[in-house]
């Protein structure tokens, strides 16, 4: 069988060790990955593998092939040009699948004073642009794909990865964050185009505090700027619809859930750009106890 | 990096094994136990051991999940019994879910995922109502596997509940019908022992034997090592419990045409987990032991399915024993026709 070049990735409270037929995602993911703290020891969480569909597909057409310790039967294979998405998603898939220690929102989620801001919602609803730019602007990026919501204490665990930017978000962000911190331009993925930035180094260096969750919101891009309360059940039976080990983790599942909706400030956020969502987010921030 | 699935039986046989491993090396450990869905039984036999802190939560994971697996089981198993309740049948659990009802040994971290029940084979059109009636629906409505479901296996196409997104595999007897040995259902049922849930699972010898036939006279040996621990679990704890357990063991062997099954099967566990068997019962080594154990520890410290060779000649095997030659070849041309 062929050989699997390797490098071990840790990310918050998770170890990655990720093997690849191919060194190219590898060479990106330590290139982008170069602040993060060092795991040499062997330990990891999980492994992920990237290998080709079919023997042939390692030269021919290369095609990548996600899997690992954790893997779903029907992941559809990606160019060898968009190994790094690969790798991505399959770090994306251990946690889903595999982790057990946190209740796992489908959020972004950021930090100010102590205090975590959650933002979640379907594909295009806008949440990782928008933990993007709170996290030039003041608040310190938790991650943008999985709050890590603690069952015990109540607490979000930071889990900041590279932030994945899709279409029209990727040159919104030009405008503000510098060239160095961008990955390569994935064009044409099955999520259309895809290009990542590296956390601010703070965010990074700050990986391992925790922040209370004081507000959670779901933004809706593309109406008139608009505030609305939702119902405790609708935002219970909603969350469980973001989670990916709600029903894994059976009653632990349940009780971090109804805490945390008994706890923290909701609301559904209707924006038209980044700075009538800031303007919001400011308004609500204050107003918080 | 490891090319064999070798550490994971040492651990599982002899715990302390793992002190010798390195981080890298618990890696490879953890991916192979998952891989072959040992995780979890790993988690428990490790539990007097002191792992590195860096594995402990990894573990821990392990035993919650498969705890909750064994509380889904069992409320899989109960729904099952309050839809077939008016038939007033004999359901016996099969596999996983029978381990965990009779809290077994075997049972223990074990991973569950379909649930596996028996009934009379005369019972089946009423069964298939009732679980349609309660919720179950067709996995696979193709009308080629449909029938050649009814008319050549030991089971119902599977069904899936619309709700709980779970698996049912009704069976009628422990063997496809096309397979050489036809071991004798009936007496299995009469056989049958109640749980206080008025569920029935299999008495120990023919519960021993139904593990053997589903990994040495079924199927490709995927996932063997895990099949071949439950052996090893029930062997080891009939043994203990019933003085005359090899007796009996041999005398419903012969009646369901196992023996030679058996007797691999306990040379395997022996070999692999030091489990102890009366050597009667195992026979002599023979050659083909080798292939066996070069199959059932075909994975890498990746994770991944390795010695490709070996496993597609278990994968014609697996065929071969289903089924006839003639028989084979249609199945196969009519599966290819239709893509």
């Amino acid at each position: 069988m062929a050989q699997l070049h390797h490098l071990y990735l840790a990310v918050g409270p998770a170890r990655f060790r990720v093997a690849s037929t191919w060194r190219q995602p590898l060479d990106q993911l330590a290139a982008l990955y170069k602040d993060y703290p060092a795991s040499q020891d062997g330990y990891a969480d999980f492994t992920v593998r990237l290998e080709p569909e079919k023997p042939w597909r390692r030269y021919i057409r290369p095609s990548v092939h996600i899997s690992g310790d954790y893997w779903l039967p029907d992941a559809a294979p990606l160019p060898l040009n968009q190994s790094l998405l690969a790798a991505e998603m399959g770090m994306n898939l251990q946690m889903a699948l595999g982790w057990r220690r946190h209740l796992l929102l489908h959020a972004s989620s950021v930090e100010k004073d102590g205090k975590a801001l959650l933002m979640t919602g379907l594909s295009g609803s806008g949440k990782s642009t928008l933990s993007a730019m709170l996290a030039e602007k003041g608040w310190r990026f938790m991650g943008d794909e999985f709050a890590l919501l603690n069952p015990d204490t109540g607490m979000v665990h930071s889990f900041p990865r590279l932030i994945s930017l899709k279409n029209e978000a990727i040159a919104a962000m030009q405008a503000i964050v510098p060239d160095n911190r961008f990955g390569p331009l994935m064009k044409d993925t099955p999520k259309g185009d895809i290009r990542h930035i590296v956390p601010p180094l703070d965010s990074v260096n700050k990986m391992a505090s925790t922040a209370k969750p004081a507000l959670l919101l779901f933004p809706r891009f593309g109406y008139d700027p608009a505030l609305r309360d939702m119902g405790k059940s609708e935002i219970f039976v909603r969350l469980t619809q973001a989670s990916t080990n709600y029903v894994a983790l059976g009653e632990t599942g349940f009780r971090a859930l109804t805490k945390f909706v008994d706890t923290v400030a909701v609301k559904a956020m209707d924006y038209q750009s980044g700075a009538q969502a800031e303007e919001l987010i400011d308004g609500l921030w204050s107003e918080l106890s | 990096m490891m090319h064999n699935a070798q550490s994971l039986v040492d651990a599982l046989r002899a715990p302390d094994t793992v002190l010798a491993l390195d981080g890298a090396g618990w890696t490879d450990l953890i991916s192979i136990a998952r891989a072959e869905s040992l995780i979890g039984s790993l988690a428990h036999r490790l539990a007097d051991i002191e792992v590195p802190v860096q594995v402990e939560p990894i573990l821990k994971d392990a035993i919650q999940a498969t705890d909750l697996a064994r509380q889904q089981a069992i409320w899989e198993a109960d729904s099952a019994r309050r839809a077939l309740a008016p038939l007033n049948c004999k359901t016996v659990l099969m596999k996983g879910t029978a381990y965990v009802a009779a809290n077994l040994d075997a049972g223990i971290g074990r991973s569950i995922g379909d649930l596996d029940i028996m009934v009379a084979r005369d019972q089946l059109p009423a069964v298939e109502e009732l679980l349609l009636d309660a919720g179950w629906e067709w996995v696979k409505p193709d009308p080629y596997d449909d029938q050649y479901y009814r008319d050549h296996m030991h089971e119902l196409p599977p069904l899936i509940h619309r709700e709980r997104d779970r698996m049912i595999d009704v069976h009628h007897t422990t063997l496809p019908l096309t397979a050489a040995p036809t071991p004798n259902a009936s007496a299995m049922l009469n056989a049958a022992v109640k749980l206080d849930s008025d569920l029935y699972v299999m008495a120990p010898a023919d519960m021993l034997l139904h593990s053997i036939a589903h990994l040495f006279a079924d199927g490709d040996l995927a996932g063997g090592l895990r099949n071949l621990w439950d052996i090893d679990r029930l062997v080891r704890q009939f043994a203990e419990q019933e003085e005359d357990f090899w007796t009996k063991l041999g005398t419903r062997a012969k009646l369901h045409q196992l023996e030679r099954h058996l007797k691999r099967a306990l040379r395997m566990a022996a070999r692999l987990y030091g489990t102890p068997v009366c050597e009667g019962r195992a026979g002599k080594a023979k050659f083909a032991d080798f292939l066996y154990v070069r199959r059932l520890l075909a994975r890498d410290g990746w994770g991944r399915e390795n010695r490709k060779f070996t496993r597609q000649a278990f994968y014609i095997r697996s065929h071969w024993l289903r089924m006839p030659p003639l028989m084979l070849t249609r199945h196969l041309w009519t599966k290819w026709r239709k893509g």
